[in-house]
């Protein structure tokens, strides 16, 4: 599965799509749930709560291990993804589509400045390396 | 440091097995979903490559005697040639060298298979032991011999089918016992909670077999399902549960130790002299997430540890194994630390499933 070129990135391997009214949508990528493996507990943050960017803010567990998902920019938590709670298996088999949470970044410009698809792919290819 | 391989890493690459570094081998984690593996297992049969685990043979006049001060648990419990018993290994001071499995095969030839991880050290520790004690035994390791688990509810009958002239000489084993099979040497024994067998069987030939196995429709098994079946199977893991800083009687193991009798083994004394403060509990996670090892338990007659924990998919809820302090008692409610929350766990008596079913009140 390549990763949509709609869509920014982080090293850290979430991704960040920019909606209609400026709000982002974050999940994680096909790669870091591939890391993971089956996917069994999703902890989005709390809406309103004031992220700094690079803060932890959510926990995704597998069966395997548990992993810190980061704030890609700055900005304010407006909704999170309860469907998770009960199908959080939904991250494995549908990543770019079961998002964790939704932020109003501070400035649109932070987001602007993430990594797009092809770089992404370059971070996760030198990686593996 | 290159890491070791079994004979059968070929076969797991060719299965699209995800490989990772296990304690110095090179392992399949998976071959897609943990989870669906774990089921697989409970519900049919799986295998396992458990080439790693090492198998030792102490051979010689005599070995009875010295298992019977070597091993914590009474080697005089066996006694039908096959059968097969599980111990603990100690030093002098109670800690835990290794947990085993010890065949009874004639009186001057038992057969062990010791962990993985531990195995030089075991090996090591027995032969010192044998310099002192039992000069004239002949104690060999088998790395040559490869190891396939076959488990699950209908794990015999696909060996059966996959290994003629094995169904006549294994139908009637009985739990807990081996027979040899030619070249072979057929247990049925596991760590999984469910039936089936484990198989020595030469190194060259393994790769062959695994794959008579798959067509006869045996799907692989990796060792994360590997890990959450022992888990939920309330089976100690050798590294997690107990090491060489704890003592069985804190570690669950006190129905594998004889105290009782007048036998005198490694680690006896330093077991009778300092009593247990702390035991192993199973603990079924109330809250949301998931119980992983290291986590603190908090409980109002002092802090414990988890010591093995995860997402049990037989039960869909998160169990772990805690050492927590004695008087802890089963129906207790703990907080578990995980992150910033305490969350709560209900302390029960594990085997947490087996034969396929939760066995737990959940």
């Amino acid at each position: 599965m390549s990763n949509p070129s709609n869509l920014k990135y982080t090293p850290s391997h979430e991704w960040i799509k920019t909606e209609a009214d400026g709000t982002i949508t974050i999940g994680i990528t096909q790669h870091a749930q591939e890391l993971l493996g089956d996917m069994v507990f999703v902890e989005a943050p709390a809406v309103g709560r004031k992220l700094k960017a690079k803060e932890e803010c959510a926990v995704v567990e597998s069966v395997k291990a548990a992993a810190d998902v980061y704030a890609p920019v700055s900005g304010e938590v407006v909704d999170s993804n309860g469907a998770l709670d009960a199908s959080p298996e939904s991250i494995n088999s549908d990543p770019f589509g079961a998002w964790i949470f939704k932020m109003k970044p501070d400035n649109a410009a932070d987001v602007a400045a993430l990594l797009d698809a092809t770089a992404y792919q370059a971070a996760v290819d030198s990686e593996a390396h | 440091m290159m890491l070791k391989t079994t004979p059968l890493n070929q076969t797991h690459r060719d299965m699209g097995a995800k490989m990772v570094d296990f304690g110095g081998w090179d392992m399949p984690v998976n071959y897609g979903s943990q989870i669906d593996e774990h089921h697989q297992v409970r519900n049919d049969c799986g295998m396992f490559d458990v080439c790693h685990m090492r198998v030792v043979d102490m051979k010689g006049n005599g070995v009875r005697a010295f298992l019977r001060f070597l091993l914590a648990n009474n080697v005089d419990k066996l006694t039908l040639p096959g059968k097969a018993l599980y111990s603990a290994m100690l030093l002098e001071n109670g800690g835990v060298i290794d947990d085993l499995i010890v065949y009874f095969m004639t009186e001057d030839w038992f057969r062990i298979v010791v962990n993985a991880g531990t195995a030089d050290k075991d090996i090591a520790w027995m032969k010192q032991q044998a310099a002192k004690h039992a000069p004239q035994l002949d104690i060999a390791d088998h790395p040559e011999l490869a190891m396939i688990a076959v488990q699950g509810p209908n794990a015999r009958a696909k060996v059966w089918e996959a290994l003629p002239g094995s169904q006549e000489l294994t139908e009637k084993l009985i739990p807990f016992s081996a027979v040899e099979m030619g070249t072979m040497f057929i247990a049925r024994t596991g760590y999984t909670g469910e039936d089936g067998f484990e198989i020595m069987i030469p190194a060259k030939a393994a790769p062959f077999f695994w794959q008579t196995l798959a067509e006869k429709g045996v799907k692989p098994i990796g060792l994360g399902a590997r890990d959450t079946l022992r888990l939920e199977a309330g089976m100690n893991l050798y590294g997690q549960d107990m090491d060489e800083t704890v003592g069985p009687l804190e570690s669950g193991l006190a129905w594998t130790v004889d105290l009782k009798s007048e036998r005198d083994f490694i680690g006896k004394a330093a077991l009778l002299a300092n009593p247990p403060s702390s035991k192993l509990v199973g603990l079924l996670l109330l809250d949301r997430g998931v119980l992983r090892g290291h986590q603190k338990v908090r409980t109002p007659h002092g802090d414990g540890e988890i010591t093995s924990g995860s997402f049990a998919p037989t039960l869909e809820k998160s169990i772990a194994l805690a050492r927590v302090p004695n008087d802890v008692q089963i129906g207790d409610t703990v907080q578990v630390e995980i992150r910033d929350k305490q969350l709560n766990a209900k302390v029960v008596k594990y085997p947490f499933a087996r034969n396929g079913k939760t066995v737990v009140s959940i």
